[in-house]
């Protein structure tokens, strides 16, 4: 074991930055997968550009990827690193501004060359000019120290010694953080199985980069991270895409239905798709259509004709999925709508996050057309509403919206794995029988006469004898489901539709209220991803002796019966947003409350620091005579 | 009107297998069984009221079971066809009912699956699904009014109207140049292609038959005529004067020839692969062209389908291609199949507790 200082921290966040081409994402997950086996809770923050390589070395081509781990839970992927891997100058200069003074920077030397420093405008090293003298710098020559350690590896051209050296940093970090790399091994081992000599050179750089820190008197100090205290129960780490691919194929298997995915490749929610190709063997159809509206198209034949349909993409193929969604509200059949929202308008920021789909989702069709809408508040909880998704879609027989976002979808964290068993049984009941007479007593089928409680439609699927019936776009009269042009049926059913997605209010359950103290006069109120960032700064506010509540929005669309009156209840509330006031906006109109949006689109998830910031500029009533509007800001 | 395709009947029709039928003793369906409820509301004299009669009459004939058929439609005239019928139907959105009828043929094997769709549909709004399905050979029936008109928005040329029409949006007349569907169809590899006209109710029977049977996309374009918009589009070869000498039949192992009897033309080709008609007498040596349906190459098929001109001189009716390649939703449903096999059969709660728990798990006490 090493002679080296161990200290002990309860919290550090990493940030792996380089070039899109040195597979930061894959170090990242790696590191990430060996601190989720140590037992840390974490949070991680993929970032990188919507290019698949641009040109090397440069601002733009930059990728990273952050993790926050420590011994208690964790609920954001942290402000700011302790620690920033700089694979080249461009990872440095990008990243440095928000690194902390004091924090550490170890920096790959090899990159920092005249020709390198001058493509992102240094006119200096700034490893060598002073210039970092406020960070702790580790320059390590991590190419040539890689290169050397498998100088044996005569087989392998210079490039792909090179090619090595993110597992060289891997080691390093490992080393300085006492991650067992023996997950890495196997997962190096299954990858490149096929090819023994990348292999074991792989293996050798990862080694190399363990040693390096052991022996090299650079680094005088390692670090222990005790595993946070959980719940018991088995645990994994997942991101938001797997986790709602996994919540889609066990919620129609606990439907008892098949599941048809209709999509069209499109970031942030390829891997979605991706994912459901893969799990044909749980009776899973994924069908790449020719565009998103095709997508859906094939989802909602595959819902009448019984299926669980779902559809996944982000907010550019909501614009073109939406008619076919009215189509749906019209046909009142179950369908699932995955947006995984990503910064707009048009093509916007693809790779980033943002939430502002939220009044698309709400109201981004023709005519009267209510869609209920469930969001996700972190990764592993992309898996129940994913559940909750698809029993409101078969009880209320309705197109659901699910607002997952890029923040979600690439982020990951310990999920403890619920038994399926265990899980909420969605079984459906389709029609099998007519359900009423005609006036010679004969039995009959209405499409259209509602379940009193829900005021869902029965769901005659094809093949079902005696049931035959068509539906369509143009508006049917109240239970015979016949083209109807009648006034007075055409507003009856717009009220039943709309009736019937408040209705969903009633199996949902109440907004609940964190507030310990019950004394706060503040309530903050999130939606969605800013669930970590909001209960995180609360906790720090908290922890200042300033009372506040939290409360957070699963559903969007019917909101919680008491939303109103917990509003009421605060003085002052405050509605922090990854848009411009999307929510705060809805509740203004519904409740006729003066919330406080709190709003940001930068294409990342909010920092602690500014949301606590916030929260305690509201307390102190310093922006009380302020518009209400307020836009977060970025020092 | 001959309505001999060349097309003997192979015993089980393929287009349909695995979608249940009505028991051999059971008595025979009516077209009144597959007439619904509701009063049909298109224009006097409609073409689609010949084209509905056939199909009520026909469906009958395939002997299956009346609630596994399901008819998709989009937006238009046309698209109002399936609240006539007493089977499962949607009349959905404009262009869409290819991708739909996609996504229900593909998750349901035991339907039969029939879209219907006009020129506008099908071949503007719904371009882009038409040829998908074509080129997928998803198994599904889709039959294309086309009336070379957009009726229901009351009067606008279409994507098969004809150069220089004048519409009330095209008041100095169009400038657009029209698809022929039928060679769009075999440009985007269509297994089955058919034309038929409204009007001439053995020869469209003969030709669902067909396309019924046919595993995969069969896209049958019906001319049928628009008493109010487009009146007489087709007046050239309905008329039984003009008829024969312009309608080609084509037949399959038969030499593709048009005229009565006395004044016979052949198909011949000529230097270079062109094709033209020329007198019966003088076909003698020349390279006539015979009709094979089967051919796995869509030249000659294609080449066919040229022969349409604007002024309707030689119209080709019948199917122009017929082959067989394996379906989209067949392929589809067999990987599905294949992994549910290889997995020991369908997933349980184990097996999704498996998928959940991954590889890399701890556990806390």
């Amino acid at each position: 074991m090493s002679s080296k200082t161990v200290e002990k921290l309860d919290r550090v966040v990493i940030r792996f930055a380089g070039d899109s081409g040195d597979g930061m994402q894959l170090t990242g997950d790696r590191f990430t997968s060996e601190t989720a086996a140590l037992g840390n809770d974490l949070s991680t923050l993929p970032n990188f550009p919507a290019e698949i390589r641009a040109p090397q070395g440069t601002l733009p081509g930059v990728s990273s990827f952050q993790l926050h781990f420590a011994d208690h839970d964790v609920l954001t992927p942290g402000d700011a690193p302790d620690v920033l891997v700089a694979m080249n100058p461009a990872a440095l200069k990008a990243n440095l501004r928000d690194l902390p003074r004091g924090a550490t920077i170890i920096a790959n030397t090899d990159e920092f060359t005249k020709r390198n420093l001058g493509k992102v405008g240094y006119a200096t090293n700034p490893l060598e000019d002073g210039s970092l003298e406020s960070w702790h710098v580790h320059p390590v020559a991590l190419t040539s120290i890689t290169v050397e350690a498998l100088a044996a590896f005569d087989s392998l051209s210079r490039k792909d010694k090179e090619r090595a050296k993110n597992m060289f940093a891997l080691g390093l970090l490992s080393w300085m953080y006492h991650r067992p790399t023996t997950g890495t091994e196997a997962f190096l081992a299954k990858k490149f199985g096929s090819k023994p000599d990348i292999l074991e050179a792989n293996l050798t750089a990862l080694r190399a980069g363990l040693n390096y820190g052991e022996t090299t008197e650079d680094f005088a100090v390692s670090y222990e991270i005790a595993p946070a205290v959980m719940p018991a129960g088995t645990y994994r780490n997942i991101t938001g895409n797997a986790a709602l691919a996994y919540g889609l194929v066990t919620a129609a298997h606990r439907a008892g239905r098949p599941m048809l995915l209709g999509s069209y490749p499109i970031t942030p929610a390829s891997d979605i798709l991706h994912t459901l190709s893969g799990l044909k063997r749980y009776g899973v159809t994924t069908l790449q259509a020719e565009d998103e509206i095709a997508g859906i198209g094939a989802a909602l034949g595959a819902s009448f004709g019984g299926a669980i349909g779902v559809t996944t993409t982000s907010g550019p193929g909501v614009a073109l999925k939406s008619e076919t969604i009215g189509l749906a509200v019209s046909l009142e059949l179950p369908l699932v709508i995955v947006d995984v929202q990503r910064g707009g308008p048009s093509t916007g920021l693809p790779t980033k996050t943002e939430q502002s789909d939220l009044l698309q989702a709400m109201f981004g069709r023709n005519g009267e057309s209510p869609v209920p809408i469930v969001a996700p508040r972190s990764p592993a909880d992309c898996f129940d509403a994913a559940l909750e998704a698809v029993r409101i879609a078969t009880t209320y027989r309705t197109p659901v919206f699910v607002l997952s976002d890029g923040y979600l979808a690439n982020g990951s964290e310990p999920w403890a794995v619920p038994s399926v068993a265990d899980l909420p049984d969605l079984t459906v009941e389709l029609a099998t029988e007519p359900n009423a007479t005609d006036d010679q007593g004969k039995p009959v089928f209405h499409p259209f006469l509602r379940d009193e409680r829900t005021l869902a439609r029965p769901w005659a699927v094809p093949g079902t004898p005696g049931l035959e019936h068509r539906v369509g776009g143009i508006e049917k009269a109240d239970v015979t489901g016949n083209i109807s042009y009648d006034p007075d049926n055409h507003d009856l059913m717009t009220r039943l539709r709309a009736g019937k997605v408040e209705r969903i209010a009633d199996t949902i359950g109440d907004l609940e209220v964190d507030d310990p103290s019950g004394e706060a006069s503040i309530l903050v109120l999130g939606w969605g991803s800013t669930y970590g960032p909001i209960a995180a700064a609360v906790r720090s506010v908290r922890n200042t002796g300033v009372h506040v509540a939290r409360a957070h929005l699963r559903h969007l669309n019917p909101f919680p019966s008491n939303t109103g009156e917990v509003l009421r209840r605060y003085d002052r509330v405050l509605v922090p947003e990854m848009n411009m006031g999307q929510l705060a906006m809805l509740l203004r109109a519904k409740y006729l409350v003066d919330v406080h949006s709190f709003t940001q689109v930068r294409g990342l998830p909010f920092t602690t620091v500014e949301l606590a910031d916030a929260i305690v500029g509201l307390a102190a009533g310093t922006d009380a005579d302020e518009p209400v509007t307020t836009q977060g800001g970025h020092s | 009107m001959s309505t001999d395709l060349g097309m003997p009947s192979t015993g089980v029709p393929q287009g349909t297998a695995g979608v249940p039928r009505l028991a051999d003793d059971a008595p025979r369906q009516t077209k009144k069984e597959f007439t619904s409820d509701q009063e049909v509301r298109w224009c006097p004299g409609c073409g689609d009221y010949a084209i509905l009669a056939a199909v009520q009459g026909f469906l009958p004939e395939l002997g299956l079971k009346r609630e596994n058929i399901v008819f998709v439609s989009g937006i238009g005239c046309s698209s109002r066809f399936p609240y006539y019928l007493d089977t499962y139907g949607m009349h959905s959105i404009h262009g869409r009912a290819p991708a739909i009828a996609t996504g229900l043929a593909t998750s349901r094997e035991d339907l039969s699956v029939w879209v219907v769709t006009g020129d506008g549909d099908a071949l503007s709004i719904g371009g882009n699904h038409l040829i998908h399905a074509l080129r997928r050979n998803v198994n599904m029936t889709i039959l294309l009014f086309n009336n070379q008109i957009y009726g229901l928005t009351k009067g606008q040329y279409s994507p098969t109207s004809e150069v220089g029409k004048v519409t009330k949006s095209t008041p100095m007349g169009s400038v657009d140049h029209p698809f022929n569907p039928v060679s769009l169809a075999l440009g985007a590899e269509a297994t089955f292609v058919a034309r038929t006209m409204d009007s001439d109710r053995k020869h469209l029977t003969e030709i669902l038959k067909a396309a019924a049977a046919h595993r995969g996309t069969a896209l049958v374009e019906i001319y049928q005529n628009c008493p109010i918009f487009n009146d007489g589009a087709f007046d050239l070869i309905k008329d039984r004067s003009e008829q024969e000498a312009r309608i080609v039949h084509l037949a399959d192992g038969e030499r593709v020839q048009v005229g009565p009897e006395a004044d016979r033309q052949v198909l011949v080709r000529g230097e270079g692969g062109t094709m033209e008609f020329v007198p019966e007498a003088q076909a003698a040596g020349r390279d006539v062209v015979v009709h094979d349906a089967h051919a796995g190459d869509p030249t000659q098929a294609f080449a066919l389908s040229r022969l349409d001109s604007p002024h309707m001189t030689h119209v080709p009716m019948g199917i122009f291609r017929d082959v067989v390649r394996p379906t989209y939703d067949d392929l589809v449903r067999a990987q599905v199949a294949a992994a549910v096999d290889t997995s020991g059969g369908p997933a349980d709660d184990a097996d999704l507790d498996q998928l959940l728990r991954g590889r890399d798990t701890w556990t806390v006490a």
